[in-house]
């Protein structure tokens, strides 16, 4: 397990640059969902994500991959413990507040491109940019169209999602999550419905995403191809983090 | 455009037909009511207005609210008096000259027609018909009745001057079987009798009225009734008819008997309008409500069917109130549609009313349009209460759709 750089250590009166504090942290995060029988889907995780890495969440299936990254993504509340983002914490952070920081500095990639059917690509990639609202209209559209064009979209831009390939509308996704230019990028089995040579395509673009543009990248796979791609490994049974690897 | 917007329309456009037959449904709310409030208001205005010009605002008569106390129970201080023959006193409303200086002191500017009403009996050729004979003074008369618009044959201004001359309702001279220019005679319980010719025939369309009412010069009747310089009845119409209640309690107060406003006189009629309000309205709002389901109905469909967008937008950053927003609009948008063709519905159906003839037959073939009231209120009370539930109908099920956990939708795709 990594020791965490816990942000209490630093001194509290001079801020820390952001680099040197941990892009995402997840402090004894537990996570059980009750119902009949409660299920524990994660527990006690300590766990420091720093800028520039390249993760692998692997795991056997309901080994609590995919609730380990809904947790780092916002999109569900630990039952106990607490995930920082950029060294602030989130769960006491409003719902409003939570939506935001996912606009600003997290951007989803799924197993199925869950892409708006009635958008075009480019209007699927720039709902996160007028969400945001942070650039004029022309502007979002020129860079939304440059997202797609790095991607190797040229000629899909004007397409709707049933009009592409399961390939390039995994790309479009990806283009999407990159709309707000985040830090991090949360990939869920992002191949899993892919053939190989759309796999290896898309993750050659997680890659670049991680080693050309400095964002970190957190994906979780089942396929051992793609985890030795990844520069630190996690691995989870039953919901426990049993090993941590930096290559 | 706004992006909230531009996903809601997605959405509704989506669902092209059920849109359409929701805007449907609440068109049809706003168009009939739009339609009905301009005939329900334009045939109660009518109503009132056609009362108001037809009957005297202030009513004055030679009637006591409560019977005169004796004047012996006044004499002797006892608790009860048995066996009291009560003192005959004259009727009619003593010194009208006074009485009408009073009236008029009270209500300047108003229209004053004194009159006396009694009793007879009309014979022509062996038939005998029990009349009520108002004696008039026929220039004052017109000034408060609309009994000049009534004439059919000859005229109501024949009467003056003329002592023997006598106006009657057209179905009692269909029954006595005269004819403008014949003599009838009229007999009353004072047992005087007098020769009257017919100058004038009336239709009021009031069938009692009609069958038995004449007029005579006021001079004849206080002759027939044995009443001279008497009259039992003044008529006033008001300036402002607001004030007819006020007059009347004043004039009541200053001369004794009883004075009546049209307000009071036809009080169940008025009170019925209110109802026949609340019915409407109940109806109408009936309408929308059911157009309201509509609504709810389609938007909960579609927050049903776009669950997983709804998750995916959640996951890109959008919250909660972002998620309603866009399912309020849904309904919002849809309400407002359905509130602008309902405009155009009800507009059309106003119109289309105000084509339609009536023929009424009674004596004379009478051609009337339906009265309506065109109003911009009827058409923002109508739209607002569309839109507004239109929103409250999108709202419900948009509380739902902020709700989503992405979670459970995403985990359920994958």
């Amino acid at each position: 397990m990594t020791s965490a750089a816990p942000t209490e250590a630093l001194s509290p009166d001079a801020a820390p640059p952001p680099s040197t504090r941990p892009l995402i942290e997840l402090r004894d995060v537990t996570r059980i969902l009750s119902g009949v029988v409660d299920t524990t889907l994660v527990r006690d995780i300590d766990l420091c994500i720093d800028r520039g890495e390249f993760v692998a969440v692997t795991g056997p299936s309901g080994s609590g991959k995919s609730s380990l990254l809904y947790l780092l993504g916002l999109l569900d509340l630990p039952t106990s413990g607490d995930v920082l983002i950029d060294g602030r914490s989130t769960t006491d952070m409003d719902e409003a507040e939570r939506a935001r920081t996912r606009l600003a500095m997290l951007g989803f990639v799924f197993q199925f491109h869950f892409l708006l059917p009635e958008f075009t690509a480019l209007g699927n990639v720039m709902i996160p940019m007028r969400k945001l609202g942070r650039l004029p209209e022309r502007q979002m559209r020129q860079r939304a169209t440059e997202i797609l064009l790095s991607l190797g979209l040229d000629g899909q831009v004007d397409k709707r999602p049933e009009q592409l390939s399961g390939g390039q509308r995994q790309r479009v996704a990806i283009a999407r999550a990159l709309a707000n230019d985040p830090p991090v990028i949360l990939a869920d089995e992002p191949t899993g419905s892919l053939d190989s040579k759309s796999s290896t395509q898309v993750f050659d673009i997680l890659q670049s995403l991680v080693d050309t543009q400095g964002r970190t990248v957190i994906t979780v796979t089942h396929d051992p191809v793609a985890a030795a791609r990844c520069r630190r490994r996690i691995h989870l049974v039953d919901g426990r983090m049993v090993s941590d690897e930096k290559v | 455009m706004n992006l909230v917007l531009d996903i809601a329309l997605t959405h509704i456009l989506g669902r092209l037909r059920q849109t359409l037959v929701s805007v449907v449904g609440v068109a049809l709310g706003v168009g009939f009511t739009v339609a009905m409030s301009a005939l329900m208001v334009g045939s109660q205005n009518d109503f009132v207005t056609q009362l108001i010009d037809a009957i005297p605002h202030v009513n004055l008569t030679d009637e006591q609210r409560d019977a005169k106390p004796q004047p012996a129970a006044a004499a002797f201080a006892a608790v009860e008096i048995h066996g009291l023959r009560p003192s005959e006193d004259r009727r009619g409303l003593r010194n009208p000259a006074e009485v009408i200086a009073i009236v008029r002191g009270i209500v300047p500017g108003g229209r004053v027609a004194a009159s006396l009403i009694g009793q007879g009996v009309a014979r022509y050729g062996g038939t005998d018909i029990a009349m009520s004979l108002t004696g008039i003074d026929p220039r004052a008369e017109l000034q408060v009745t609309k009994i000049g618009e009534d004439i059919r044959e000859g005229s109501l201004e024949a009467l003056a001057g003329a002592q023997d001359a006598i106006v009657i309702g057209d179905a009692a001279a269909r029954k006595l079987g005269a004819r403008l220019g014949d003599t009838i005679s009229v007999s009353t319980s004072k047992g005087l009798l007098k020769r009257f010719k017919i100058v004038g025939l009336f239709h009021s369309g009031v069938t009692a009225s009609d069958e038995g009412a004449a007029f005579v010069l006021l001079k004849s009747a206080q002759i027939l009734f044995d009443r001279a310089n008497a009259v039992n009845q003044v008529k006033i119409k008001v300036p402002d008819i607001d004030q007819a209640r006020a007059v009347a309690t004043r004039i009541e107060r200053e001369i004794g008997t009883k004075a009546t406003s049209w307000e009071e006189a036809h009080e169940s009629l008025l009170s019925s309008f209110q109802i026949r309000n609340v019915i409407m309205y109940t109806v109408v709002g009936a309408i929308l409500l059911v157009a309201g389901f509509g609504i709810y109905n389609i938007v909960s469909t579609i927050v049903h069917e776009k669950a997983r967008d709804i998750a995916i937008l959640k996951s890109l950053g959008f919250a909660e109130g972002d998620m309603r927003a866009i399912f309020v609009i849904e309904g919002v948008i849809i309400g407002v549609l359905g509130a602008l063709a309902g405009s155009a519905l009800g507009f059309a159906l106003t119109e289309l009313l105000g084509l339609v003839k009536f023929e009424i037959k009674g004596g004379a073939v009478e051609i009337t349009r339906l009265p309506l009231y065109r109003s911009w209120v009827h058409y923002a009370i109508a739209g607002g209460f569309a839109i507004v539930s239109a929103a409250v109908a999108g709202y419900l099920p948009a509380r739902k759709a902020a709700k989503v956990k992405p979670v459970d939708i995403i985990r359920g795709a994958t």
